[in-house]
């Protein structure tokens, strides 16, 4: 018998689907569903297959992968810090890592590298921010609220930071940052797939491995620790994943806000709560809606393509108004 | 049995300490009552408890162990602590949540049992809430809610039971839902440790009772050897005096005005 519950699964899994082989057809150049069976077969045309394998199929699989990892990484900072505003971007990281990637363009780092510093300039951030959290806790534990609030803080002032290495530069180099800054996952290779998904899958095995720990965590950090929780290493390792996952999707694709905001009150409105479902269901909801995103972008004034992360914000807004409302 | 002996607690090591000299039992078959003023110390030894404040010196035992010689997970497989508050960010199914006591029972890396499995109704059954299984906890009443979370408590699966102020915020009529559920879960045989500012009721469905102020235990024993009115006026800095309800007859303290 096919559950209310195990109707949403099968659904949510088929949009994916659906928004995946979309997302391969259409473009620039539109192609039929026979021409996009015909080119995973290797029997379609050079240009097709070039147009499939080489440039749709990698941009799909990783707007996919930034997809899962922002909406589980959201989806774990709001159980743990306890709060449905949390999300990566939060904790500092975007900004970290847009420093990064602005100074890799300013010293004329080979594009290869600019992912590497965004990586180390995300991690540094979020690194600073858990470290002032801990420093204000009491004795030695981790201030949820404080950890929010360095996070803010370290973003402003890497904000600030990148608004003043910007000041000087050629126009082109600001005109490159800006538009990394707003996320995309055109022109990728499946080098960058590979890599990222092997954060993804890792990051997120990981945060599932531990999911009933986060469940518990939810009930505030003294039922937590009533219930046999570490509470300290419990939130230290849900914050380090989640953050190196967003980190990881920031230096692949760049900065594609609201995902992991959204995503998760998106997944709670189907009436899930436990946290591995949660992760299940965000990643599904999450590459829906980066996918999408991302076919959104090159359909809707070609050949031109919109900032990525402009189109999911405009996407998710909406929703999450909508949410709040209730809320209310 | 929950333990304390001789416990003092600091926050900082340059303060004075908060709990000096602690010690107190908590049997089973009975219900203990920690009570005293506001900042007397009673919930920074249930935070003890919980391995959340460092102990400067003492020990807590649970069934005569060590809570320093056994896991947070084991102690926790022992005895359930319901916290004075508690995060409600994200409501759940009353059964999901119930289950989430499990956590203790289950392996590491196992998701907790399904909100309608024999545990969690067992422990359902025994705080009364069966009925409510299948509510949303954002819908329960605060009465409701205490009992629920108090079947989560149930359901982690010890004998030993702490309460920390359960019945804040709550009417009488829920008040008593409370006080009486403790005493039947003790007369099942737990070991109950409430900490309460319900003098009065303590007074009448408590085994015994220890009286905190400023960090000492100034009066331990049964209710009437500890709601002495010069005593009770002399820690909470009130003008009162303590006679017998003669409906329940226990003893009940009546707070007086103080002339201005």
């Amino acid at each position: 018998m096919i559950t209310h519950r195990t109707w949403h699964w099968w659904a949510g899994s088929l949009l994916l689907a659906a928004v995946c082989v979309l997302g391969v057809a259409l473009g620039t150049v539109h192609l039929s569903l026979v021409q996009v069976a015909a080119a995973l077969a290797n029997h379609a045309s050079p240009a097709v297959h070039a147009i499939v394998i080489t440039l749709r199929l990698p941009r799909v699989a990783l707007a996919a992968l930034v997809g899962i990892a922002l909406g589980t990484s959201g989806a774990t900072l709001q159980a743990t810090l306890r709060n449905p505003l949390a999300e990566p971007y939060l904790l500092g990281v975007s900004g970290g890592a847009a420093v990064g990637a602005v100074a890799a363009m300013m010293l004329g780092a080979s594009s290869a590298l600019w992912p590497l510093l965004a990586f180390t300039g995300a991690g540094i951030a979020v690194i600073i921010a858990i470290g002032v959290a801990r420093g204000a806790g009491r004795s030695g534990h981790t201030d949820v609220r404080v950890l929010l609030m360095a996070g803010v803080v370290v973003g402003a002032f890497a904000n600030a930071v990148i608004m003043i290495l910007l000041a000087n530069v050629p126009p082109n180099t600001v005109r490159g940052a800006l538009w990394w800054m707003m996320g995309s996952v055109a022109d990728t290779t499946w080098y960058t797939v590979a890599w990222l998904g092997v954060y993804v899958v890792a990051g997120v095995a990981y945060l599932a491995i531990h999911a009933p720990e986060i469940d518990v965590l939810t009930l505030g950090e003294d039922s937590a620790a009533g219930l046999g929780v570490d509470v300290r290493r419990a939130t230290r390792r849900a914050f380090l994943t989640s953050a190196l996952l967003a980190a990881a999707t920031v230096a692949a694709a760049g900065l594609i806000g609201f995902v992991g905001l959204v995503v998760p009150h998106m997944v709670r409105a189907f009436g899930l709560s436990r946290q591995r479902s949660m992760l299940a269901g965000c990643a599904i909801i999450g590459a829906i809606l980066v996918v999408a995103s991302d076919l959104l972008a090159r359909v809707v004034i070609p050949p031109s393509e919109l900032p990525l992360g402009a189109v999911t914000a405009v996407l998710g807004v909406p929703f999450f108004l909508i949410q709040l409302r209730r809320m209310l | 049995m929950i333990s304390y002996e001789n416990v003092t607690i600091a926050y900082n090591r340059d303060e004075a300490p908060v709990v000096s000299g602690v010690s107190l039992r908590a049997v089973r078959g009975a219900v203990t009552a920690i009570v005293g003023p506001n900042g007397s110390g009673k919930s920074t030894l249930v935070r003890a408890l919980l391995g959340r404040v460092p102990l400067g010196s003492g020990r807590i035992t649970i069934d005569d162990v060590d809570l320093t010689a056994i896991s947070r997970r084991d102690m926790s497989r022992r005895c359930a602590v319901v916290t004075q508050r508690e995060d409600t960010t994200f409501a759940r199914n009353v059964g999901e949540y119930i289950a989430l006591g499990r956590f203790p029972q289950s392996g590491s890396w196992s998701t907790a049992p399904s909100g309608d499995s024999d545990e969690v109704i067992s422990a359902a059954r025994r705080a009364g809430v069966e009925p409510l299984l299948h509510r949303i906890t954002d819908e329960l009443s605060g009465g409701e809610w205490q009992r629920v979370r108090i079947a989560r408590a149930l359901a982690q699966g010890g004998d030993a039971l702490v309460l920390d102020e359960p019945t804040s915020f709550l009417d009488v009529g829920h008040e008593m839902q409370i006080f009486q559920l403790a005493v039947s879960l003790a007369e099942s045989g737990a070991a109950i440790l409430l900490v309460s500012h319900q003098l009065n009721l303590v007074a009448r469905f408590a085994t015994s009772m220890v009286l905190l102020h400023k960090g000492l235990v100034v009066a331990t024993g049964a209710p009437d050897t500890v709601m002495r009115g010069e005593l009770l006026e002399r820690v909470y800095d009130w003008p009162l005096v303590v006679t017998r309800d003669p409906a329940v007859n226990a003893p009940m303290l009546v707070p007086l005005r103080r002339s201005v």
